[in-house]
């Protein structure tokens, strides 16, 4: 059989919502690089209704930039043919609102949350989760079904061999909803059970006539284990078969695409774990978006053992935006908590309805500074609040068998018990139009530190053009290609930041730095900036006053090579969790100096 | 190129409308294409299935799910009334029996031997949907959708919130700059649609509501209000469904805007008509703004729309963002080239040219292109 040369032109796309954004990816000199990038329109809607017509116009842009040719009769030429067209072409696609599934299980806390875990992870956005035990009563549930119309249901429940009854009574319950999908009055609702294998018959006599029922392994076959794959891949295959079959274009792009086409966020989801894994690294990368902010992780599953198994999580917080759902961030954090970070002083009504009419007019940018400062300061509160869920959901019990005792197995949601260690964080990674776009990176890093509260030693980055969806998919094929891509031209390094863990009065002794021969102190309340650029590497010790943590424990010192970028590096006495003045005046007062120090906004 | 496209919302005196009415799941279709329909009738008619609910039999009971069939006083099929004897177990030689009383009115649809419940589903939900325009009938397919034109004016909101209604057209501003209060509505305005100037009060949405007034359409309300109006924090901008007592259409936005002149001058020359009103709002992909449709007997003619919500020198635009926002003014210049905005990003700007004379450099991104041409065609 002839070896297969591996594809050294690449196209990839990502069919947003709004916007399809085409990226050329080429190996020259050895080496895979981002060549051109083009984006326009998305085409699932009249008039076009054809979201093939996007991707041929996005890629028309990378034609004019690079004056090559990659379309022939409204086609892309794949393979290549000697300077014409690419090697591979592959894509993702989140339009149409992305995949939006249901879950259901017998406790909440247990098979419910695992089935969570299964639809997050496959890139999917959970509508709502259903248990006997969610304290509502079944005709609520059976409403709530009716009147989400998700695009699929995972259904969970009960451990190989163990008690049938409650899985099948929440199979009846689907039943009795008489489920629609959310597109395509013509077919039936795809339905998948991964629950007790003992209860398979009967879950087949009560769905398999009024669903499209597909049966796989159960996710948790113990209290103890957790086997999520099979019904990740089975989502996926439903997504593609179902889903995608629905949306105007798809059924021509499947057969256009070198791999399958995945969900935007299962690919960033995939490039991720592989940096993860790589790099032996503790990673949280974020992509807020206009409608949604999706956050993702990976972490030791035992925080204190640096050779155990790497666990990945993905939460997507489906209200938290910056356009779409800028309102629900207001609401969801409370107006107080998004005006602690507006260095001015603003008219509450007046913000609100400034805040109402971004809403309402979601294509608008900020034009003054004042407007700049109120949405950045939104940002920060969507970080925080999707960053809040993450950890909650990412919790025990990850992964297929990972052991843990009956008594562990029982408490998962507890908070303590989440996988997400910030002292052993080593990269937070955002993207997302107010990260990647923010006019000044300085914004972008600060944006980042008070959203996600970083601690001890912790390096940030951000997507330069949001790439990570075609790198995901990129992966699939050629994971080298998606890696030296990913290296080189997707993350653009802002620098490190160090954050000692705990609280004193503003004014009190934080710590002392050593850094290139000179010695900083701060106190509570400081925050400063050194140079460090893109590309060097310095020494660093820390020694932190006894109320304070940097990693070693209270009181101790640490010494450790840090990284620079854009932004340089920054010391962060800001206790955590930050800390800021009860009285608005003495707020917008510090904040100001903060601002100043770190050359967050241009002066007047 | 000296132009580019720019959303905006339309303001159309005379144009051809089509409205879509389709029923969830298949029904009776009671019209025929080339019928008149009036906005109320009703053109098409279902059932949906009933509310089900669950009881789970076995475990009010005690019993093992296979021996729920046997202590069930009705077959699966039979009509229970609320409150009837669904199932019942006597223990101790029948001295002590445990009654199961059905929770809703309707048939048992299902009894598990597995999981021990019944399901239970009540009486069919008959669905009643009316023409909601005057207008005639284009299309009808056998019991799912008709499609009802008319032609008539045609007013594009930003915001509403409440469903789809119907009424008489009352002006109660003198022009687009004045506030609704208590003061401007009375008994007389029931069951009209509204009109008023840049904002309304909550304490004048609240006697609007009291007068029994249909919809209110107007330029601006506060978003402290609409808080205390829906009585929560709207999160995200998908609307319709609410039951306020009345429909309200903000045209311009939040805060104290007024009203377009060409929008309060087309209402008020529709001031006495009937008017069809929706309130839905959906701020996603597939964008869906409230409206007011108003039938006129004149001829229209069939031109697309979307040609005309082009940005050139001369365009008459509304700034849409701070620190101009709710200023019109006219196009001047469109530099192709980037140029760099207070904040510092990077966008496309136009020069525009405001009606008191001054001038300003604004992001292209923020203005927006009142479609004001007579005859238009506009459908969904």
């Amino acid at each position: 059989m002839a070896e297969t040369k591996a594809p050294e032109v690449i196209l990839a796309t990502d069919c947003g919502s709004t916007t399809t954004k085409a990226i050329l990816i080429e190996k020259r000199n050895g080496s895979y690089r981002l060549a051109a990038r083009g984006e326009a329109p998305t085409t699932v809607e009249a008039p076009a209704e054809d979201v093939t017509r996007g991707v041929i116009n996005s890629i028309a842009e990378i034609e004019d930039i690079t004056k090559r040719t990659f379309i022939r009769d409204d086609k892309l030429i794949v393979p290549r043919e000697g300077e014409l067209g690419a090697d591979a072409y592959i894509s993702t696609s989140s339009a149409g609102g992305g995949l939006q599934m249901m879950v259901a299980g017998v406790v909440s806390q247990m098979s419910t949350e695992s089935a969570a875990r299964a639809a997050l992870g496959a890139g999917a956005i959970v509508i709502d989760s259903l248990a006997t035990n969610d304290r509502r009563r079944p005709y609520e549930r059976i409403e709530r079904i009716r009147n989400l119309r998700p695009d699929m249901i995972l259904l969970s429940g009960g451990t190989d061999g163990g008690t049938v009854r409650h899985v099948v009574a929440q199979a009846e319950t689907i039943a009795a909803a008489d489920p629609r999908p959310r597109f395509g009055a013509g077919y039936e609702l795809p339905v998948i059970y991964a629950g007790n294998a003992a209860a398979r018959p009967a879950i087949e006599q009560t769905l398999g006539k009024k669903t499209a029922l597909q049966i796989v392994d159960n996710l948790r076959p113990t209290l103890e284990t957790e086997n999520l794959k099979p019904a990740r891949d089975a989502i996926h295959d439903l997504f593609l078969e179902h889903v995608m079959q629905q949306a105007p274009g798809y059924k021509k792009l499947m057969t256009w695409t070198s791999a399958p086409i995945m969900p935007t966020p299962g690919a960033v989801g995939d490039i991720m774990k592989l940096i993860a894994k790589r790099n032996n690294i503790q990673v949280v990368g974020t992509d807020i978006g206009g409608a949604t902010t999706d956050d993702f992780s990976v972490f030791r599953a035992d925080r204190n053992n640096p050779e155990s198994e790497q666990v990945f999580n993905r939460t997507v917080s489906a209200n938290l935006g910056m356009s779409y759902s800028i309102s629900n961030v207001v609401a969801s954090a409370g107006l107080a908590n998004v005006l602690r970070w507006v260095p001015v002083m603003e008219d509450e009504r007046i913000l609100r309805n400034q805040i109402r009419n971004k809403m309402i007019r979601p294509t608008t940018i900020p034009q003054n500074i004042e407007s700049l400062m109120v949405e950045q300061a939104i940002c920060r509160e969507a970080l925080r609040l999707a960053f809040l869920q993450h950890k909650e959901m990412a919790v025990g019990l990850k992964g297929a068998q990972k052991s843990t005792s009956f008594a562990d197995a029982m408490s998962q949601t507890v908070k303590e018990d989440t996988l997400v260690d910030m002292m052993g964080l080593d990269i937070i990674v955002g993207s997302g139009g107010v990260l990647s776009h923010a006019p000044r990176r300085n914004q972008s890093a600060l944006m980042m530190i008070d959203g996600f509260a970083p601690e001890g030693f912790t390096q940030l980055a951000v997507d330069s053009i949001f790439m990570m969806p075609h790198l995901g998919v990129l992966a699939q094929i050629n994971e080298d290609a998606a890696l030296e891509v990913f290296e080189k031209d997707c993350l653009i390094y802002l620098g490190t930041v160090i954050a000692p863990v705990g609280i004193a009065p503003f004014g009190k002794p934080c710590m002392k730095v050593k850094f290139q021969g000179k010695e900083y102190e701060l106190k509570s309340g400081e925050i400063k900036l050194l140079p460090l650029g893109l590309g060097e590497e310095a020494e660093v010790t820390v020694d932190p006053t006894r109320r304070f943590n940097v990693g070693a424990g209270y009181g101790k010192a640490v010494t450790k090579k840090v990284k620079g970028g854009v932004v340089g590096l920054i010391l962060d006495a800001r206790c955590r969790p930050i800390q800021l003045p009860a009285s608005q005046e003495d707020r917008v007062k510090l904040l100001q100096i903060w601002n100043k120090e770190l050359d967050i906004y241009p002066e007047k | 190129m000296a132009y580019a496209y720019s959303p905006g919302l339309k303001v159309l005196k005379s144009t051809v409308l089509r409205r879509n009415r389709r029923l969830p799941i298949k029904g009776q279709t009671l019209v025929k294409i080339g019928d008149k329909v009036g906005a109320e009738q009703v053109v098409l008619k279902t059932e949906l299935p009933g509310k089900a609910d669950v009881v789970n039999v076995m475990s009010l009971l005690g019993c093992q799910p296979h021996e729920v069939k046997q202590f069930m006083v009705k077959p699966i099929g039979e009509h229970v009334e609320k409150g009837e004897l669904l199932a019942m177990r006597a223990a101790f030689f029948g001295l002590f029996k445990t009654r199961i009383e059905s929770p809703m009115s309707g048939t048992i649809e299902s009894i598990s031997d597995v999981s021990g419940q019944v399901v239970m589903r009540g009486a069919p939900v008959p669905v009643d949907v009316k023409a909601y325009i005057d207008g005639k009938v284009v299309e009808a397919d056998e019991g799912e959708h008709v499609t009802v034109e008319v032609t008539g004016s045609f007013i594009q909101g930003i915001f509403g919130v409440g469903g789809e209604t119907y009424g008489r057209i009352v002006v109660a501003s003198q022009d687009p700059n004045g506030i609704l209060d208590e003061s401007s509505f009375t008994d007389e305005m029931k069951g009209a649609v509204v009109v008023g100037g840049s904002l309304i009060t909550y304490n004048g949405l609240k006697k609007a509501i009291e007068c029994g007034v249909n919809a209110v359409v107007v330029g601006g309300f506060d978003d402290a209000d609409l808080k205390k109006f829906l009585g929560f924090d709207l999160g995200v901008a998908i609307t319709g469904h609410e039951e306020l007592g009345l429909t309200l259409v903000l045209t311009e936005g939040f805060g104290q805007i007024p009203m377009a002149d060409k929008t309060f001058a087309l209402l008020k020359e529709c001031e006495g008509k009937n008017a069809s009103v929706n309130g839905a709002t959906q701020i996603r992909a597939g964008v869906m703004r409230p409206e007011v449709i108003v039938a006129r007997d004149e001829e229209a003619s069939m031109k697309e729309n979307e040609a005309k919500l082009i940005l050139d020198i001369g365009t008459r635009v509304r700034v849409i963002r701070e620190p101009y926002f709710g200023l019109f003014g006219t196009v001047t210049a469109l530099p192709a080239e980037l140029t760099k905005l207070p904040t510092e990003s990077l966008a496309r700007v136009l020069d525009l040219k405001f009606d008191d004379g001054t001038v300003a450099t604004v992001p292209r991104a923020n203005v927006e292109i009142m479609a004001t041409e007579k005859d238009d065609t506009a459908e969904n």
